[in-house]
């Protein structure tokens, strides 16, 4: 089986837990399917070629389930109605099919599966990376050279994100403004 | 938080170093084997994680204390930061890889390719600091049921700290 | 056709945080739609009978660069990674914050509620 048919399989098994993590009234059951697509992703990443984020992928995930059932532990509340009005999600869906035809349509001219660009354009910028990467770096191991040496600035961009985005978490949760914050029993 | 039954906490005992030591080891050799800074800082999170939900949480905080992950965060931020201003020293250029083109070690060998591993280290500290510090907060509200059915959210803070 | 299906499931993404009312079940969505985001950037740089963008003692170099992988998407999405797990905890964090002051998860009660 080529790797094709092999990822043809593995993303329509996704995409039935994606419909039934949404779908499903019970908030456990679908942080659990959100669990199972994350898998599934790692899975895809590890036979699309890609063992750094196979690796990474997995366990940002297990963390990402762990926080997510921290926070909704013994509370499970089935609202009256769990989406937005009939009118609303009929034109919701009609856009969204809309959206999926264009997709569809502007695919084509993206290039088939299996041939990236570096394929046909060799002045790209890849290619100098895998041929010269280890000479001028000094590293095995390619990603690790592109994300720390060639495009190191991003890489500072991520760590000044990653910093903000904590920070932001710890300030929303903070325990001294409670006091006075009124709480509603 | 409580901590879980005593198989949970024996079997954390044994496993928890190893957990740990995978991830030091994927963040030092980040730069011969698929790996790096990132996957390891996730999986040296998700050993002090581990043990903070087996054993409870004031037991964590005994060994790690909020402070000290927080210095340990912003300590590898600023890590991260001074290697990079260092190559303005040497040739002008913001974050060259100058160990490289100093003394260029011999490829595939642990002690190569200048710069990177003490990116990748910097890079390890910081996150795995940032996801700890953030479990703790978390864990710190609970969310309780009342016995008349009304729910409601209690903060257990460990006894004598009051703002963090 | 294995672009169409990640779009397809960014799309089941985009739907639920679209029309779902329970903010727990937003952010559920807004993972699915990283999830989805991530496997198509490095769908696009996949090469046939490649092999990972990593040396070895024993790699012939002009084999190499003949079959290896594009090693851009792949740092794009690494950082991306951990970077929607930051922001994940983030929105988690105000979905506690927002039961604390209003009681409820429901995102239609505390609209009235500000009434």
């Amino acid at each position: 089986m080529g790797t094709e048919n092999i990822l043809i399989v593995l993303l329509s098994f996704m995409l039935a837990g994606a419909l039934i993590a949404v779908e499903t009234k019970n908030l456990l059951s679908s942080v659990i399917s959100l669990g199972a697509i994350g898998v599934g992703t790692s899975v895809a990443f590890l036979f699309l070629m890609a063992p750094d984020l196979a690796i990474v992928q997995v366990s940002v995930e297990v963390v990402m389930i762990i926080f997510l059932i921290r926070a909704t532990i013994a509370r499970d509340v089935i609202p009256q109605r769990g989406h937005i009005g009939w009118g609303a999600l009929a034109v919701v869906v009609i856009l969204l099919g809309g959206l999926m035809a264009f997709g569809a349509y502007a695919f084509r001219s993206i290039g088939r599966f299996g041939e990236p660009i570096i394929a046909s354009v060799l002045a790209a910028p890849s290619n100098r990376y895998l041929e010269k990467g280890l000479q001028e770096t000094g590293a095995a191991n390619i990603v690790a050279a592109v994300i720390l040496d060639y495009r190191g600035y991003d890489t500072l961009g991520e760590a000044t994100v990653l910093f903000v985005s904590i920070l932001g978490a710890i300030t929303i949760l903070r325990v001294k403004g409670w006091a006075r914050a009124g709480r509603q029993r | 938080m409580k901590g879980m039954s005593v198989i949970v906490k024996t079997v954390t005992r044994w496993i928890k170093v190893f957990i740990f030591l995978y991830g030091v080891y994927i963040v030092i050799t980040g730069h011969l084997t698929p790996g790096g800074g990132f996957a390891g800082g996730v999986i040296i999170a998700c050993s002090y994680i581990l043990l903070t939900l087996a054993y409870g949480k004031e037991f964590a905080l005994q060994r790690l204390s909020p402070r000290t992950t927080a210095g340990l965060d912003s300590g590898g931020a600023l890590l991260f930061l001074v290697a990079a201003l260092y190559g303005i020293g040497y040739g002008g250029i913001f974050f060259v890889n100058f160990l490289q083109k100093r003394y260029p070690g011999r490829a595939f060998q642990l002690a190569s390719a200048g710069i990177i591993p003490i990116c990748n280290i910097a890079i390890g500290l910081k996150v795995g600091a940032s996801l700890f510090l953030v479990f703790i907060i978390l864990s710190v509200l609970r969310i309780t049921k009342e016995k008349d059915g009304k729910q409601s959210m209690v903060k257990r803070w460990p006894e004598g700290k009051e703002e963090e | 056709m294995v672009y169409t299906l990640c779009f397809a499931l960014f799309l089941v993404g985009l739907y639920c945080v679209l029309t779902k009312k329970n903010t727990v079940k937003i952010v559920v969505g807004l993972g699915i739609m990283e999830y989805a985001t991530n496997l198509f950037l490095v769908l696009l740089g996949y090469r046939k009978n490649g092999v990972a963008p990593i040396l070895d003692k024993t790699t012939n170099p002009l084999e190499f660069l003949a079959r290896a992988v594009d090693p851009i998407p792949q740092a794009l999405v690494l950082t991306a990674i951990v970077i929607g797990l930051g922001v994940t905890s983030m929105a988690i964090a105000l979905c506690i914050r927002l039961y604390e002051k209003y009681g409820t998860f429901d995102v239609s009660e505390i609209r009235r509620l500000k009434e």
